[in-house]
């Protein structure tokens, strides 16, 4: 029995998957673990359902399902993914570069089995693969807590700063662990067009040019003098280094 | 989309490079020159022996002057219509005025005619087949308006086609009934898409075609989708194009209610003003990037065939005000 889970926002199509899943039983022999209308509704059901796979439409409302993939491959035992549209030109060309699965509405019984049994024997996908595909940047980061997916939303975000093995991401509340490079963080989300762009400050740091408030020179006499950001809504002063105080400083002035 | 506008269409210069321009050309000045001639001369048989003597003067000097037009004629595009007529004018002298120094070179003063009535003959026949050329381009123009309504004619979403005949499949088992009746609405769609996109159609049929295409939404969308009609003052026998309200709707949904979690309210007001019929489209204006474009080209269309079709009476507006996203539209009104 593979335990298959269905995230689409539109219930006649989950009802169409079900019908299907139900006449291929048979030959691919399954259970539902789970369905949800929507990304946010998907993360919080999936870590419980233990599926195995996950059909996942592409459009939906909230997150869509390229983003909700990305988040879902931070679970332990992480679902195989295939995804399933109606029509999304863009999407499929990048599934076909990057090696994922995917089904066109309307789905055909044998097509839904072939890629039942496919998706199981090749597992969970590769969290750099759906990057790539994404195109964009994600709304949220997620970290992964005991057997649940924490989001927390990139508008939220003060800074990121690198640790050791980690990156610590910072908001008004609380901070959070992630096991994410600093490099790919800075590669999606420090472009002039994003909605919450960042800013690097510093080899280790990212900083949201919107939390921002100012800067603050310190230092001096012995010590070489260097400046520092000051942010909204936290009292943490993080440093600039020399090598990107010119950037850092180009950029705010642009600001309007 | 600018370059959907393409007044330019009827303002282009000949294309040189055009056989049968160059034939046109040939024939016009030939007529020209006989029926000079044959006004010139009474009687016919030595008329036609001068039109012969003109002949072998024309014909190189029109041979030449085409060979050049055809090798410049690349270059036209960069100028705007008349600094392009301007330079064919001014070429035609230059080319008549060095053919004439140098057939008199060959065959002496005597026998030729002034320069300056050379001169006068080339602007005046090259003006006249500029006019000609002008004219006849005006005159096509129809058809190039044609194919741009065929062309601009209004297309349903992929996106829409493939999930309803899913959201069909879902409920054939379940729901014998509806899902025929969903098959119907969808029939009736596209029967419209696919009808002649120059006639005008009834307002009571668009707002059927509305109600059918907003029935197929809401079996898919189900509760998200809310969709409230003001229909009460539509004058129904307004006439108005074709698929002009529905491809406003179809945004509405897809970018107002689709990607939003929450329940979508859609206003749908359709109304007479006076002698002018108005319509309003609302939506709840979403954050979402990335849609605009689609969004813009799809009014872009619609504004572009009202224009083909009332000229400028009509139009289209847009405002974003209190969350919510609102298209206008106002045309003649005109009865069945």
């Amino acid at each position: 029995m593979i335990r298959v889970f269905i995230a689409d926002d539109e219930g006649p199509a989950r009802e169409r998957l079900k019908e299907l899943l139900e006449d291929i039983a048979g030959e691919v022999p399954t259970e539902l673990a789970g369905e949800a209308a929507n990304g946010v509704e998907a993360l919080e059901r999936l870590p419980a359902s233990n599926a195995q796979v996950l059909l996942l439409d592409i459009r939906m409302p909230g997150m869509d399902g390229l983003e909700l993939a990305r988040h879902v491959t931070a679970l332990e035992n992480a679902p195989a993914v295939v995804f399933v549209t109606a029509h999304d030109k863009h999407a499929v060309e990048a599934f076909d570069l990057n090696a994922l699965d995917y089904l066109l509405k309307p789905v055909r019984a044998a097509r839904l089995a072939a890629a039942l049994k496919k998706a199981i024997n090749v597992g969970a996908p590769q969290r750099e693969n759906l990057a790539r595909a994404a195109g964009g940047p994600r709304e949220y980061l997620s970290v992964a807590e005991r057997n649940r997916i924490v989001l927390v939303p990139v508008r939220d975000i003060l800074f990121l700063r690198a640790e050791q093995k980690y990156v610590t991401v910072r908001t008004k509340a609380r901070e959070h662990l992630i096991e994410e490079s600093l490099i790919a963080l800075e590669r999606e989300f420090t472009g002039t067009d994003l909605p919450y762009p960042f800013v690097r400050i510093h080899r280790n740091c990212l900083v949201a040019r919107a939390a921002i408030r100012g800067f603050e020179r310190t230092g001096g006499g012995e010590e070489e003098a260097h400046w520092q950001v000051v942010l909204d809504g936290v009292p943490e002063r993080l440093p600039v280094s020399r090598r990107q105080w010119p950037t850092v400083r180009e950029l705010i002035a642009e600001r309007p | 989309m600018a370059s959907i506008r393409q007044n330019a269409y009827s303002e282009l210069l000949p294309d040189f490079r055009n056989m049968a321009v160059m034939a046109r050309v040939l024939v016009a000045v030939n007529v020209a020159a006989l029926t000079g001639t044959l006004y010139a001369t009474p009687a016919l048989g030595p008329a036609l022996e001068r039109f012969v003597y003109a002949a072998a003067f024309l014909e190189p000097l029109l041979l030449i002057e085409l060979m050049v037009l055809y090798a410049v004629s690349p270059f036209f595009p960069r100028f705007t219509y008349w600094q392009g007529a301007a330079a064919i004018v001014g070429l035609t002298c230059v080319l008549a005025a060095m053919y004439h120094a140098a057939v008199r070179s060959v065959a002496g003063g005597d026998a030729m005619p002034s320069i300056v009535r050379t001169l006068l003959l080339a602007i005046v026949v090259a003006a006249s087949l500029l006019a000609y050329f002008r004219l006849h381009s005006k005159a096509f123009s129809p058809a190039l308006a044609e194919a741009r309504l065929q062309a601009l004619q209004a297309r349903i979403r992929p996106h829409f086609l493939f999930n309803s005949l899913n959201a069909v499949l879902a409920l054939i088992r379940r729901d014998p009934k509806r899902a025929e009746r969903t098959l119907e609405d969808l029939a009736d769609l596209f029967r419209t898409l696919m009808a002649d996109a120059r006639q005008f159609v009834r307002l009571a049929d668009e707002v059927q075609l509305l109600e059918r295409y907003a029935e197929i939404e809401h079996l898919r969308l189900a509760d998200r989708l809310r969709v409230t009609w003001q229909l009460d003052a539509a004058p129904l026998d307004a006439l108005l194009p074709p698929m002009v309200l529905q491809p406003l709707l179809e945004n509405a949904i897809y970018h107002g209610v689709e990607p939003g979690t929450g329940v979508g309210d859609v206003l749908v007001r359709i109304e007479r003003r006076g002698e002018r019929v108005h319509a309003a489209i609302e939506n709840p204006h979403l954050e979402q990037g990335g849609q605009r474009a689609g969004n813009r080209m799809a009014l872009d269309n619609i504004r572009e065939r009202l224009a083909l079709f009332f000229d400028a009476e009509a139009r289209l507006e847009t405002r974003i005000a209190n969350g919510r996203y609102r298209v206008e539209i106002e045309i003649p009104y005109r009865r069945a």
